[in-house]
Order: structure tokens, then C-alpha cells, then sequence
């Protein structure tokens, strides 16, 4: 097997053990880019130079004997709505295109502090706003599974990165299912954070009682190990939460006993994908098989959950982008006029379709008139979300079932609709309103080759039991050992 | 409750948005419908519910009033679409 196709978990112990070197990896991550990207799309920026410069200066260490980071030279892609000081940080928006942040993010600062090589910047839906990274200002970004479909999306660079082997790791961002939903997609394993669990220092904001930053990688070990890397309180970010960071790794292949493994029936209403609830249903089978109780349990707000998060997220995202106004950075309209048409203008030229849309939709939920019909109906859904998950996690550990309805759709598919698209969150979003954890899984393939993704969700702070749940669905199977064909 | 474009016209003035006629035309029975689809919150019994705008039970969050090391001017204005001395410039808001 080809380097690059190894999971993060082995790589990182043939760099301890010196039998591969950082540069190696890197370098040959470089070329698995070179020879593929053209196709997959994945990165935005990629200076060969500077990640060999730094892949160096771990393995100097090393040879001198000084102990590593947790990554110990690991090559780790990076989102690009995450800051990286001086690096282009465009959010796929020609509102950012030249904007070189004059920071670093806490989690790109904390992959450097554990010796990771940040490795390039990947594609994703402007500013995040999307489930299929169509909606990048600057390229498509294809399924490495299928190159005439979508990788999911926001986060669909960093996933479709780690899906096509060329780089063993990513970080991504999830606001409504942003990384689970592209991993699902892409057949690899993506986690987000219970919220405050990892810094939003330098990421740009969309939503911000939404947003997290988390990790993309081939198995469960991986995403563990990225996770420990970035978790923990950082005092730039006031909701970050100052609470001790459990050791991930240590615990992992110990199974739960007497596990409890939630199904909620509103997981499996119309819209399911028949090959979807089938790869799922058998994935309830391997917990079965694994001593766990199978719990019935309903979620009654859930069907309100995308009309409820598409007001919040919207509305956050109408003021977090007014920012964007032409003078400060970003876009400047070049018409010679006065303030106010400066900002109208500005915002105009840099802002895609999908942004707009939402930038209309929140400022419209929260205009005088409308605010207490909408923005203050739907933080009282967000309530009765949240009350829905503190009862069902009295009776069950985990709650299962699919991260998105159906396997990746094609280029274009959706692009005329913007609802139809909005609707293929429909399972990932109550785990944002919820402030919970979740992650997504490879639990099987459709007849066609396409992965299919299960999604685990835990309460907040319960990131040690959804990876333990993950890793015992995960040593039961091979789901996880795939790549695909074109490689 | 159909949205018109004039509505639209309205929320995108008060979102400092400059969108041209073909996008009004085509954003219009695109927000409809989105409206339409989250006006189900309505049927939602949210009665003696109180708004969560926040998953975490967490308030203001204070540290000390100490100065710290930020940004240097150079620095803040090096991303500028255009500056002038050490200030971010704009057109004339007075004559």
C-alpha cells in the first residue's frame, strides 16, 4: 500500500519510529496532490516550499533526539475559512481573495505546537454556507468516489483531501453538519465538537452560536488525534469552555460495556435513501452483536429542526457578515460613489448567490415586524431541540442512525433548488442547535460504490463515548479500509 | 403570506446588499418558498417556552483590564482596500 493510502493512526508510528520521515510523507502527499488535485479540486493554496521547510525543521528534531508533538510530522489540512497567518485565507469567496489574515487560528497554532505540518488550504461552500462546495467562488471540488458528484460540502475540500489520500488528516467546520455530512459523503470518519469544546479563535464566522471547528480522518484513531490536539479552553475565545480534555487515545479500544445505543423513528421517515436506512439498520445489528441494548426513542421537535436552524444560522450570519463593508478588508467596489453605496456595492461584487440568499433570509428574520414571528419563534424551537436531546440521553449513551438521507448526489443536482439542498441536513443540524456531539462513520456502500455514512451522537462533553462507540462499530467491521478506485 | 419584490427590494437595503434586477426577480420565489417552508414554526405550541440563543449556560465571561500586546497599526491596515496616513479612507460622508 501506498503511503499516503495509510490511516494517520499507523503513520504516526512509523514517524516515531523513525522508519519514515516527515519530508517523506509530505513529499509524498505533494505528489499523490500533483497527480490527482487536478481532478478532485480539493485545495485552494498549497505551497510545496513551505511545508517542506517545515516538515524539515520536525525531522531535525527529531534525529537530534528532542521529543515531538502528538502529530510527530504529521501532514494536516486546513479549511479555508481557518486563519493561518499571511497565508491566503479566502473563505471561497472573491470577497476574501486577497485578504492575508494577520493571525493564526487557535486550532491551526495548536497543530503546529503538536508538531503537524499545516498542509494547504482546502475548498468549501463560500464563507460555509452549503452542503455540496458548489458554491465556491473559485472551483468545484469532485467526490473522489465518484468524480461526477459532490464531496458534500461545506467542508467538502478537507474531506474529499483525506477521501482521495492526499493528506492523512484535516481540519473542517461544522455549523449544521459541515464536516459529518462530507464524510459520510466521501466515506471517511468526521467529528464535530460539543460547542466550546475547541477555540473559534481565527475561524471566520457564519453562525456563531453554531460554529465548531473539528477533525476529518480515515478511521476513528486518527480522528481522535486530531481532536486531542485542538480541544481544550483558550481564553481568545469567551464561549470556550474551561474544562479538563480527556485522553482520547487511552481509552479507545476499551468497548463500552452495557452500552445503550439510541434509534430515534424520526430518523427514518420519507426522504431516507433505501440503501441508506439498510447500511444503517445493519450497522444497529453490529451493536447488537456487541452486547449493546437498542433503545426506541423519539425526537417530537425534530421535525422542525431545519426550519429552526435556517432561521438562527441565517440571522447570525446577516450580522456576522456586515463586517464585509469595503473598507476594513475584503472586496472594494471600484465605482467611484458615496459610504453607504460603497457597502451596497462592495457587498454586491463580493458575495455569491448562496450568501446572499442567506444574508436576505436572516436580515429578513430579523427586521421589525418579522423578529418575534421568526428569529424569537425559532431560539424557542432551538428550547424545545435541546429538551427533546437532555430526555432521550437519560435513557441511552449514544443516539444512531444515518448522517445524511441519501449517498453523494451529482454536480448540479441541486444547485437550482436551494431548499432541496437545505433539506439534506435534516439529520445533522438538531447536534448544532443542541450545542452536542456528533460524529459520522463508513458504514457500508450502495450498489453503485457510493459510501454511506452513520452518524453518532453524544451529549455535550461526551466526545470519549461517541469515539469509543464508533471505534467498537468500527473494529466489527472494515468499512474504514476502503479507498477509492482512482487512486 | 406571499413574498413580493418589493419586500425583498426592502430587506436587501436594510442588509446593504446592491442586487440587480434579474437577482430580485430570481431571489424573490426563491426566498418565498424558504419563508413558506419555515412558517411550519407557527404550528410549533412554543407556549411559556423561553428563547435559547445559546446551548452552553454560559453569560459574560470577564478578564482583567490589563494591556496586552495586539496588532500594530501596519498591521491592522495591511488588508485595507485603500488607506490613507495611518486610517482606513472612505468616500466624504459630509461636504
Amino acid at each position: 500500500m501506498n503511503l499516503t493510502q495509510l490511516p494517520a493512526s499507523a503513520l504516526v508510528s512509523l514517524l516515531r519510529r523513525g522508519e519514515v520521515s516527515s519530508r517523506q510523507l509530505t513529499q509524498a502527499c505533494l505528489e499523490a496532490c500533483q497527480s490527482l488535485d487536478s481532478k478532485i479540486g480539493a485545495f485552494l493554496h498549497l505551497d510545496a516550499e513551505a511545508v517542506l521547510t517545515t516538515a524539515d525543521a520536525i525531522d531535525a528534531r527529531r534525529v537530534r533526539g528532542e521529543p515531538l508533538g502528538l502529530l510527530a510530522g504529521l501532514p494536516v489540512a486546513i479549511k479555508d475559512n481557518l486563519c493561518q497567518k499571511g497565508v491566503p485565507t479566502t473563505c471561497a469567496s472573491k470577497m476574501l481573495a486577497n485578504f492575508r489574515p494577520p493571525y493564526t487560528a487557535h486550532v491551526v497554532e495548536r497543530v503546529a505546537a503538536e508538531d503537524g505540518v499545516p498542509f494547504g488550504k482546502t475548498n468549501l461552500d463560500e464563507f460555509a454556507m452549503g452542503s455540496s462546495t458548489e458554491n465556491s467562488a473559485f472551483q468545484k471540488t469532485r467526490n473522489p468516489w465518484d468524480l461526477e458528484r459532490i464531496p458534500g460540502g461545506s467542508s467538502g475540500g478537507s474531506a474529499a483531501a483525506v477521501a482521495g489520500c492526499l493528506t492523512p488528516l484535516s481540519l473542517g467546520s461544522d455549523t449544521g453538519g459541515s464536516i459529518r455530512q462530507p464524510a459520510s459523503l466521501c466515506g471517511i470518519v468526521g467529528l464535530k465538537p460539543s460547542y466550546g469544546r475547541v477555540s473559534r479563535y481565527g475561524l471566520v464566522a457564519f453562525a456563531s452560536s453554531l460554529d465548531q471547528v473539528g477533525p476529518f480522518a480515515h478511521d476513528v484513531a486518527g480522528t481522535a488525534l486530531l481532536l486531542q490536539t485542538i480541544a481544550g479552553h483558550d481564553r481568545r475565545d469567551s464561549t470556550s469552555v474551561n474544562q479538563p480534555v480527556p485522553d482520547y487515545m487511552a481509552s479507545l479500544e476499551t468497548p463500552l460495556a452495557g452500552l445503550r445505543v439510541g434509534v430515534a423513528r424520526e430518523f427514518f421517515g420519507p426522504g431516507l435513501d433505501s440503501e441508506v436506512e439498510q447500511a444503517v439498520r445493519n450497522s444497529l445489528e453490529v451493536y447488537r452483536s456487541l452486547g449493546a441494548t437498542i433503545v426506541d426513542v423519539t425526537l417530537p421537535t425534530s421535525p422542525h429542526a431545519i426550519a429552526t436552524y435556517y432561521l438562527v444560522a441565517t440571522a447570525e450570519a446577516s450580522s456576522n457578515l456586515a463586517r464585509y463593508d469595503g473598507v476594513h478588508y475584503g472586496h472594494r467596489t471600484a465605482e467611484k460613489t458615496n459610504l453607504i453605496n460603497l457597502y451596497c456595492k462592495s457587498r454586491g461584487e463580493g458575495f455569491g448567490a448562496e450568501v446572499k440568499r442567506r444574508i436576505m433570509l436572516g436580515t429578513y428574520a430579523l427586521s421589525s415586524g418579522y423578529i418575534d414571528a421568526y428569529y424569537t419563534k425559532a431560539l424557542k424551537a432551538r428550547r424545545l431541540i435541546l429538551n427533546d436531546f437532555n430526555r432521550i440521553f437519560a435513557s441511552c449513551d449514544v443516539l444512531a442512525g444515518p448522517t445524511a438521507p441519501t449517498a453523494a448526489f451529482k454536480l448540479g443536482e441541486k444547485a437550482s433548488d436551494p431548499l432541496s439542498m437545505y433539506l439534506s441536513d435534516i439529520y445533522t443540524i438538531s447536534c448544532n442547535l443542541a450545542g452536542i456531539s456528533g460524529l459520522s462513520i463508513p458504514c457500508g456502500f450502495t450498489a453503485s460504490g457510493l459510501p454511506i455514512g452513520l452518524q453518532l451522537q453524544g451529549p455535550a462533553m461526551a466526545e470519549e463515548t461517541v469515539l469509543r462507540a464508533a471505534r467498537m462499530h468500527e473494529k466489527a467491521t472494515a468499512w474504514h479500509t476502503h479507498r477509492p478506485i482512482l487512486l | 403570506m406571499k413574498l413580493t419584490e418589493d419586500q425583498v427590494r426592502w430587506v436587501a437595503h436594510l442588509a446593504r446588499l446592491d442586487l440587480s434586477t434579474p437577482e430580485i426577480t430570481a431571489l424573490t420565489p426563491q426566498l418565498a418558498a424558504i419563508v413558506d417552508y419555515v412558517d411550519q414554526l407557527a404550528q410549533l405550541d412554543t407556549q411559556g417556552i423561553e428563547p435559547l440563543a445559546h446551548a452552553l449556560p454560559v453569560h459574560n465571561v470577564f478578564r482583567e483590564d490589563e494591556p496586552k500586546p495586539s496588532l500594530t497599526v501596519a498591521e491592522a491596515l495591511a488588508n485595507a482596500p485603500r488607506k490613507l496616513g495611518d486610517c482606513y479612507a472612505v468616500p466624504a460622508v459630509m461636504d
